[in-house]
């Protein structure tokens, strides 16, 4: 009977209103992306003329990408980011996965207080942590290795808070059949209760990784070499080399940095907006 | 109706039945025992988080407290107890001090920047049905975008001679500016680039809000007579917003506060310390100066700021569950 | 005060058709009930005379005025949502007062702060205060003005609903299914109360609800609608034994009326079910038709032949007064249900063999494809169709 949600009907002026202000607002958001993709096919030559226009008069692109390919390890850096961003998602998961269901379906002493625990960890931000951290690493001896870069974040406080969240909306009979039908406790939690609570797994795998390959505060903590340089520390040393002059290879690699997540993203809007919205509890 | 139920207390009867088999115990004592299995079970599950929650969060804060309280350096053997030394230096050095008042100019900044840039646009993009997700996918790119990599990309935007901004500036006859070497502006020049980032953020979660106001009360509005564009703002979408905007100004505050990357690279808190702000401060003196306590005493103040807003970021969650 | 009336409304949701050609008038006064199953378009309907909703074609008039066009403000109409709709950041006096403020205080005296401060809001509020205060008591809610609705029970929340609606003395009430997010329990002492409030009001009520225990109790007429439209408008209790389309008879009643294809086999006689049954019918043999027989039209029989209907029970409810006795008839697909007086009925178990026969002036004639079939011409009714004309 309540077939209808009325949807809003503009008048056409303000519906016109309306489509030039994103736009125009649009268009100044997208600036620094335009900007950055049109310095990096320019030969400098005309990158440092006292005019400017969107697309060069002669096309630069090729050799700064190769530039920037060949001149900073950037498939290195970026195999890198994908290393570290796959280890440290796959060790949450499978961390977090089973305290989260321990959590939601399991009654046992101390499951306030270790929920608590969670709360408290995922109120904590790491950079804080980031001194001890280090001494740990120094004396586990992994400092500028992979294992600095993943062992930090092989748990997540709020994997293990999302996890919860829906594995707690999974009916407890659920549980009670699987059981029922011999499955053991580990095999509950990969077999029904992961792939049920797929959408959470999803959001946090994005959030997660966005999160990884993004982050330059510890990679410039705990990894010296270029060659284990994740793709934000690399591009910084890139920067520095060149000490910011050559622009056009220095916007190449930016390009080639920024790229893979934003056609991740646009590839799969609703799934990147939804995960980065839950992360705002984080 | 008594099927499952009747099949879920048989089985209970069976599995009882089979632990009395194995070892004749009372009825309490097989019940007690199940009771210790599952806290097994669940604790062997738990474990590896529980350890590792131990070892990457709570003994490092504990160690930050530690490090804060005591003279200990980087390699010292041994360490000794000093107080609040630390906090002393730290609270007495002028560095700080700057560091703290610019980290909460920028915060003030970038806070309502952000707020009233994603309201709007939400508001503007919720208010038809047109491109919706167009518009919403452009202004979240840059939330996406590695920052890092966009700084490099605002710092040409920003070059005195060659970048857009200037060009522009000097082409229809306004003063410019060497917006990051410039300590009048530096500061708010990375603030324009957080809200930059971020709007779209405060937009995605304001367009949640939007979404969750419920249609019947609109159309209540309507018949009781509020159908004008000012009227529906200030009866139902604000109100109705209210709760998340309080949300969003926390996230926001907490993201605001925790800025690092475009100081690191385009500013490094200069000129001077103009955009020093407490994240880079942390990390300059624990990491590049190794003076260790001062960036641990840097780390609680950080931690004491972040863990009040996140209590009251927590607080106004309570409140919104029970404003329904 | 006013009558209200649909001419030829149509409405379509995309390429789905909601309404199709609904014609319909409202006294004054009048407690109607727009009564159908979800998805058949009568909050739609509801919705487009409140101007919540634009009609594709047909118009809607309030009173005398054409008000196509109008916004709701301006319809004089007021409306209790299903959900109650209420401002949950306001208060009880707040939300009240709201369709009040939106009508008496100009744009710039409802603008935020400032407007409190030019001449005339404070007095206009006061008034507005004291009308508010008075509506509230006169629904029992008058120590509840300062509470919010999420402090609220239930049946609080709805009354606020109905006081915001009353407080501006609308000239029509429109009510989407205001009781179905209660408990039973409420939901009886709130259908009461809604009929006493039309009652002490005299205004014009138009209801929606599938609820058709609430239609019966409340309304003066019923308008029964399906697939977007009107079936039958009629009061509660001719809707109920005199429906006019094989549909209506199937939508009200419970347990549903039982149907039963049969063929005419000569004057007076009709043969259904493996039994031949009775009933006057001005046709020809050989005309297919359908009867409808209501469960409480049976009663038992001590033997089966002509004029009986026989099957073997399959099973017995009771209920206490009553019971319901599901009988499989031979060459019907369906079970006969059948409301027997307990203390009348012997002891029935299932599988045994039972005869019932039936009052023939309460069996329900239709054609196959669902028209009623009257015996005689009832007067003022014209929609009957000549039953000679099925044969042919």
């Amino acid at each position: 009977m309540s077939a209808s949600t009325s949807t809003p009907h503009l008048p056409a002026y303000a519906a016109i209103l309306r489509h030039a202000v994103l736009l125009v607002t649009g268009a100044l958001v997208l600036i620094p992306f335009v900007w950055m993709v049109s310095l990096s096919v320019k030969p400098p030559g005309e990158i440092f003329r006292a005019h400017f226009s969107l697309w060069p008069s002669q096309f630069y692109g090729v050799e700064n990408y190769t530039k920037a390919l060949t001149e900073a390890p950037l498939l290195r850096y970026m195999g890198n980011g994908l290393i570290v961003c796959t280890l440290i998602l796959g060790l949450q998961i499978i961390v977090c996965a089973p305290c989260a269901y321990a959590l939601a379906k399991l009654r046992f002493a101390g499951r306030d207080l270790l929920h608590g625990l969670v709360l408290i960890g995922l109120l904590l931000p790491h950079q804080v942590l980031s001194l001890p951290l280090f001494i740990l690493c120094y004396q586990l001896g992994i400092l500028n290795t992979y294992a600095a870069l993943v062992f930090p974040y092989v748990v997540s406080p709020f994997g293990i808070f999302l996890f919860r969240q829906f594995f707690k909306a999974i009916p407890d009979d659920v549980v009670h059949a699987a059981r029922l039908d011999g499955l053991s406790e580990l095999a509950i939690i990969w077999r029904i209760m992961v792939p049920m609570a797929l959408p959470a797994v999803i959001a946090f795998s994005i959030f997660s990784v966005v999160g990884h390959w993004n982050d330059l505060f510890w990679p410039l903590i705990a990894v010296r070499d270029q060659s284990l340089m994740p793709p934000p520390l690399g591009i910084m040393a890139f920067k520095n080399e060149e000490a910011g002059n050559d622009y056009g290879p220095l916007m190449a690699a930016s390009t080639l940095v920024v790229l893979p997540l934003v056609i991740a993203f646009l590839a799969a809007q609703k799934w990147f907006v939804e995960g980065l919205a839950k992360g705002a509890v984080k | 109706m008594s099927g499952p139920l009747a099949l879920s207390s048989a089985s209970d009867e069976r599995s009882t039945t089979r632990s009395d088999r194995t070892s004749p115990t009372p009825a309490a004592s097989s019940a007690r025992r199940r009771v210790l299995k599952e806290a097994l079970a669940a604790w062997t599950l738990a474990g590896p988080a529980v350890f590792f929650l131990f070892v990457l969060f709570f003994v490092p804060m504990i160690g930050v407290f530690i490090i804060a309280l005591t003279d200990w350096q980087f390699g010292a053997r041994s360490l000794s107890f000093v107080g609040l030394a630390n906090f002393r230096e730290v609270f007495a050095d002028h560095g700080f001090r700057t560091s703290l008042f610019n980290t909460v100019i920028y915060v003030l900044i970038v806070v309502p920047g952000t707020l009233v840039l994603g309201l709007l646009t939400a508001l503007l993009i919720e208010s038809g049905n047109s491109c919706r997700s167009f518009y919403r996918a452009i202004h979240f790119l840059p939330f996406m975008a590695t920052l890092t990599a966009m700084a490099i990309a605002w710092e040409a935007l920003l070059h005195p001679t060659i970048g857009l901004v200037n060009q522009t500036l000097a082409a229809i006859g306004l003063p410019t500016a060497n917006w990051l070497r410039d300590d009048k502006t530096a500061l708010s020049v990375l603030a324009v680039i957080d809200i930059w980032q971020n709007l779209g953020y405060a937009m995605v979660l304001f367009l949640a809000g939007l979404k969750s106001i419920p249609q019947d009360l609109y159309d209540a509005a309507d018949v009781d007579g509020a159908d004008l564009w000012l009227d529906r703002l200030c009866t139902v979408t604000l109100p109705m917003l209210g709760p998340v905007s309080m949300f969003v100004v926390i996230v926001v505050a907490l993201r605001a506060f925790e800025s690092f990357d475009t100081v690191k690279v385009l500013t490094q808190g200069g000129p001077g310390h103009a955009s020093e702000m407490l994240l880079y401060t942390l990390y300059r003196e624990s990491f590049e100066y190794l003076h260790t306590g001062y960036g641990a005493a840097v780390a609680v103040v950080f931690l004491a700021i972040v863990v009040t807003l996140t209590l009251i970021q927590a607080r106004l969650m309570d409140r919104k569950v029970h404003y329904q | 005060m006013a009558a209200c009336s649909f001419q030829s409304i149509t409405k379509s949701f995309g390429p789905t058709p909601v309404l199709r050609g609904v014609s319909l008038s409202i006294a004054d006064g009048e407690f109607l009930t727009l009564l159908g199953p979800s998805g058949c378009g009568k909050s739609t309907l509801l919705r487009i005379l409140a101007g919540l909703e634009v009609q594709d074609a047909g118009s809607v008039s309030i009173g005398e005025r054409a008000v196509d066009g109008l916004r709701p403000k301006r319809r004089d109409v007021a409306m209790v949502f299903q959900s109650y709709a209420l401002y949950p950041h306001m208060t009880v006096a707040s939300n009240v007062a709201l369709p009040l403020r939106m009508r008496r205080l100009s744009a710039f005296q409802r603008f935020p702060l400032l407007g409190r401060l030019l001449p005339g809001t404070a007095r206009t509020a006061a008034e507005i205060d004291v009308e508010v205060t008075r509506t509230c008591k006169s629904l029992g809610i008058g120590h509840l003005l300062d509470r919010k609705p999420g402090q609220l029970s239930g049946g609080q929340r709805q009354r606020v609903a109905v006081g915001r609606a009353m407080v501006r003395h609308p000239a029509v009430f429109l009510m989407d299914e205001p009781l179905s997010n209660l408990d039973a329990k409420l939901r009886v002492q709130m259908r009461a109360e809604i009929k006493e409030l039309h009652q002490r009001l005299g205004v014009t009520f138009i209801y929606v609800t599938h609820d058709q225990a609430e239609a019966m109790t409340l309304s003066d007429r019923v308008a029964v609608m399906l697939e977007g439209e009107l079936l039958q408008v009629a009061p509660p209790q001719v809707i109920y034994a005199d429906p006019d389309d094989r549909r209506v008879a199937e939508f009200i009643g419970s347990p549903k009326i039982n149907m039963f294809d049969g063929v005419v086999r000569e004057h007076g006689l009709i043969d259904v079910a493996g039994s031949t049954l009775a009933i006057e019918v001005d046709a020809l043999a050989g005309a297919p038709l359908t009867l409808g027989i209501r469960p409480e039209a049976f009663h038992l029989a001590d033997h089966g032949g002509p004029g009986a209907l026989t099957g073997s029970v399959r099973m017995v409810e009771h209920i206490g007064s009553d019971l319901f006795v599901h009988l499989d008839l031979a060459g019907v697909d369906h079970p006969l249900v059948a409301r027997l007086l307990a203390e009348r009925a012997p002891h029935i178990a299932p599988g045994q063999d039972l005869h019932l026969r039936v009052f023939p002036d309460r069996v329900l004639l239709f054609t196959r494809d669902g028209r009623r079939l009257r015996r005689r011409v009832e007067s003022g009714r014209a929609s009957v169709t000549p039953i000679r004309e099925l044969a042919r």
